[in-house]
């Protein structure tokens, strides 16, 4: 299994906004065990999606030059549940962006309906570790995760 | 019209209050971010960008709280101030109290100097500027 918690992006407003989609369905292991007999998609994975999306928004608003990191979970409230067939669509704003880091607000929709809402802090970390070195390569932003952006961002890879 | 230092008060706490989750009876002007409050390093930048929210103000990376200075070993020495560091740290945070660290600077006490009481002094400051 690899570690991508959006399937595409569906809008993308450079440095301001971006939509992207999630089809959760049951060939993900997770869902089966999560509840036996009862699948539905876990909270926290909704936030990882969450962070994708917005993550993505953030480094591209910086031309990936920034190693963006999940620094915190400012807010995290869900109303609703989404299972197998479903489509959860996840819809990140940049409320502030600064060379130390970012904030943002968003929404977790499914089917058209409301679920939830995450809003994240990210840190730019180079700038935040107070000198400790970190690797050149941006380990972040790897050419796989790159490929979502797919038709937003022309020539690089993927499928849009 | 200006803000008062009591609205001013209000404000901080309120952020104190969501930033670092706490009561807001916990968020008095003696209050330390870390020792009472229970900030991590990384809540810094989230009271740094709320702050820029609330109050309608720009702050400059290193303003509120010095980064740069303890990486200087003619500022720290043996983990306490020396004496150019502590000119130094005063200057750069003359929203602080140090009339205790004064006696002590040891660079483990420096998170006492960040009291809920020095956010708003630095808030009052910027404001008036």
């Amino acid at each position: 299994m690899r570690w991508f918690w959006i399937d595409r992006f569906e809008e993308f407003e450079s440095g301001r906004r971006a939509v992207a989609l999630k089809n959760v369905t049951m060939a993900e292991e997770h869902l089966h065990d999560h509840f036996p007999g009862f699948p539905v998609m876990p909270a926290s994975l909704m936030i990882e999606g969450m962070a994708q999306t917005a993550g993505i928004l953030v480094g591209e608003a910086r031309g990936f030059r920034e190693k963006v990191i999940l620094a915190k979970i400012r807010r995290a409230t869900f109303e609703g549940i989404a299972g197998p067939g479903q489509q959860l669509r996840y819809e990140a704003v940049i409320e502030t962006l600064s060379d130390a880091g970012a904030q943002t607000t968003g929404t977790v929709t499914c089917d058209g309906r409301e679920i939830g809402r995450v809003d994240l802090m990210f840190s730019h970390i180079d700038r935040n570790m107070s000198g400790l070195a970190f690797p050149e390569e941006n380990f972040v932003f790897t050419e796989d995760f790159m490929g979502l952006l797919g038709t937003y961002l022309p020539g690089r890879g993927g499928a849009g | 019209m200006a803000m008062s230092r009591e609205e001013i008060f209000r404000n901080v706490r309120d952020t104190l209050v969501d930033a670092l989750a706490v009561e807001p009876e916990e968020v008095t002007e003696d209050a330390t971010l870390t020792g009472d409050l229970g900030a991590e390093s990384i809540d810094f930048l989230d009271i740094v960008f709320r702050l820029e929210k609330s109050f309608s103000i720009k702050i400059p990376r290193g303003e509120l709280f010095p980064d740069d200075l303890l990486n200087n070993p003619d500022y720290v020495s043996n983990g306490k101030f020396t004496p150019a560091g502590l000119r130094e740290i005063k200057k750069a945070m003359p929203h602080a109290d140090f009339s205790n660290f004064d006696a002590d600077p040891d660079v483990n006490k420096m998170p006492e100097l960040f009291t809920v009481k020095t956010l708003v002094n630095y808030i009052e400051a910027k404001l008036a500027a």
